[in-house]
């Protein structure tokens, strides 16, 4: 058993770290101030090859590993939890689905151009009623000629309103319940395709979170993501690989939190001395860098067995639970160290804290983690 | 059109300086940056090369961790790396120039760009005196320059201003900040950087004599800091008060 990272691995930390310090972190305060993402940042990851990290070079992807798009969202996140959604949601979520289930003219079309960067991806999975349990799922694609016709709704859709192409989750047959559901890719602009509300969130503020509307929405034959029926697949296949990006992101945010705090704690003097010289702090510290390293460990495992072809579900599934709980414990911690400054918006981390919030919440809650694992290990 | 640079590796410009028990500077668990100086050189080198046809040779003495930045020209774009192993000795300025010199003889060179210093020792030296010993013209501290055929012109800073000079190729120059914007390496290039050239020399394959003519005696880091005062009272009394120490105690009114 080895615990190195290889060379590129290495470099991807370094190039992504010193790129998120130098032009993202200026932004993140104020992006979340103004619930706006800056796009331009978007391109700067594209040249970067940021957009399509564990695809391969025949789609313009950097035909990198699992592992190494782990770092890569851990690294954003360390500074802006938002960049970090943004890139995760649009590689795990809308590209990696396309990748693993497309066919080739798919993959020509849709995944080319989302890998490059040239186009920003979401998924629609969640509606009012459908969230944890998938099956419920209302909206509906009936097949008309050479057309489905798609009507319905998604909420909390990441990525929403600013992405071109969606991996839309629609019943083909309702009274099958998730065997009755099939996948989609939908190209924002499509007739009947519309934007409901812009979610005002308490974290991630400057990720766009958006209502997708579909009233007759006519998409072709073509745009049918594997055969129907499949859609439960996808989405669970998905949501592993999903999950890994999250907790790459939770480890990011606290990270970035308990970096903040180890800084402060040696500046901030009180009685005279660095709050650090103070045991109570000392332990905080203490608890918190260990707990991020067995966070660490999780989530590298799990990319590392997504990489080696061995199932992931599981291990997967407690990686994004313990990083977001971890995240959240962390980032809780850190306004603690930060005193009453830390609870004001002129340091990030109370901003963290609220980004960390989410990371328990979407791609699957920490219960239905805890169903996950506990499924796997009592089969 | 064959382009050289030459770099080295440094301390990262956050890390603390501390003294190993022999009174040297402590380079354990200290990261190792791409000097940022030969970072503008290299991004230089790059647009030289997408602006024509070209090819970047990166040149480094240093020791095995050197690789790193080297690795980091190979995945911003540059073809072929060499690194030149200098072992334990001490290099001086003289020393470094002579290694590098000696190994770049062997190459085809029309360009040759380095940092115009180094941020650890700042001595500013080494690239020409590397020029020197290959007979080519110099031009230091660039903001700006130009290839047409077989010269180019440069703007380098002066004090107070700038000045354009033209120069013959094949010429060394040293880039100053502000000559571009060093891009990124992007994720590809880190996974093509791996399959590249990359050459080692030892100090003795050059067949070079490595004697340093300067050695460094002892390293001593600057006076912490004082704290700083405040003076209290009415702002017009504050303000009296405050004047007379600058001019009493601080000496500088």
């Amino acid at each position: 058993m080895e615990f190195k990272l290889n060379e590129e691995q290495e470099m991807i930390r370094k190039t992504v770290r010193d790129f998120a310090e130098k032009e993202i972190a200026p932004k993140a305060g104020p992006m979340d101030e103004a619930e706006e993402y800056d796009y331009s940042l978007w391109g700067q990851m594209a040249e970067m090859g940021l957009t399509g990290i564990p695809f391969s070079e025949d789609y313009e992807g950097a035909g990198m590993d699992n592992l190494s798009y782990a770092i890569g969202v851990e690294e954003l996140s360390r500074v802006c939890a938002s960049s970090g959604v943004l890139i995760s949601a649009h590689t795990s979520l809308c590209s990696w689905p396309i990748y693993n289930f497309g066919t080739e003219e798919q993959k020509q079309q849709f995944l080319v151009p989302l890998a490059s960067g040239e186009k920003i991806g979401a998924m629609g999975l969640t509606e009012p009623a459908a969230g944890s349990d998938a099956g419920a799922t209302k909206t509906t694609a009936v097949p008309d000629g050479e057309e489905y016709v798609l009507n319905g709704s998604k909420i909390f859709i990441t990525n929403g309103y600013v992405a071109d192409i969606y991996v839309i989750i629609a019943a083909t047959d309702k009274s099958k319940k998730h065997k009755g559901l099939s996948a989609f890719i939908v190209e924002k602009g499509t007739p009947g395709f519309t934007f409901g509300k812009k979610e005002h969130k308490m974290g991630i503020r400057a990720s766009a979170t958006y209502e997708l509307v579909f009233e007759n929405c006519r998409i072709p034959k073509a745009n049918l993501l594997g055969d129907e029926g499949m859609g439960f697949k996808v989405i669970m296949m998905t949501l592993d690989g999903g999950r890994i990006g999250i907790a790459s992101q939770a480890l990011g945010i606290a990270q970035g939190a308990y970096e903040e705090a180890l800084k402060y704690s040696k500046i901030r003097e009180q009685f005279g001395k660095p709050i650090n010289s103070n045991q109570g702090i000392q332990w905080m510290l203490a608890d918190m860098a260990t707990r991020i390293e067995a966070a660490r460990l999780l989530v590298y495992q799990a990319a590392y067995l997504k990489d080696s072809k061995q199932p992931y579900s599981k291990e997967a599934a407690m990686a994004k639970l313990y990083a977001s709980e971890c995240a959240m414990w962390v980032t809780t911690k850190a306004v603690q160290i930060f005193g009453g400054y830390g609870y004001t918006r002129e340091y990030p981390v109370e901003r963290m804290m609220r980004d960390a919030k989410i990371t328990e919440i979407y791609e699957g809650t920490s219960e239905v983690m805890r169903m996950v694992v506990a499924a796997n290990i009592l089969k | 059109m064959k382009i050289l640079v030459c770099m080295k590796q440094t301390f990262d410009t956050e890390a603390k300086i501390a003294f190993d028990g022999d009174g040297k500077i402590d380079n354990k668990g200290v990261t190792m940056i791409m000097n940022p100086y030969d970072e503008y050189a290299v991004e230089e080198a790059l647009r030289i090369k997408e602006s024509g046809e070209g090819e970047v040779t990166v040149i480094c003495a240093g020791g095995p961790k050197a690789q790193d930045a080297l690795r980091q020209a190979l995945a911003m774009g540059a073809d072929k790396a060499v690194l030149l192993e200098t072992g334990e000795v001490d290099m001086d300025e003289y020393a470094t120039a002579i290694v590098l010199a000696k190994a770049i003889g062997e190459l085809e060179y029309d360009v040759i760009l380095g940092g115009f210093r180094a941020i650890d020792d700042g001595s500013a030296q080494v690239m020409s005196r590397v020029a020197e010993v290959l007979n080519v013209p110099v031009v230091n501290v660039i903001t700006k320059l130009e290839i047409a055929g077989d010269k180019a012109v440069a703007t380098r800073e002066i004090e107070g201003g700038s000045e354009v000079v033209e120069v013959a190729l094949p010429a060394v120059f040293t880039a100053q900040k502000g000559l571009n914007e060093p891009r990124y390496p992007s994720m590809k290039g880190i996974m093509k950087a791996k399959k590249k050239p990359m050459d080692k020399k030892s100090v003795s394959d050059l067949g070079v004599e490595v004697a340093p003519k300067v050695k460094a005696i002892s390293f001593s880091l600057p006076e912490p800091r004082q704290a700083g005062k405040v003076v209290p009272g009415e702002p017009a009394e504050a303000a009296r008060e405050l004047a007379r120490l600058l001019r009493e105690e601080a000496k500088v009114i």
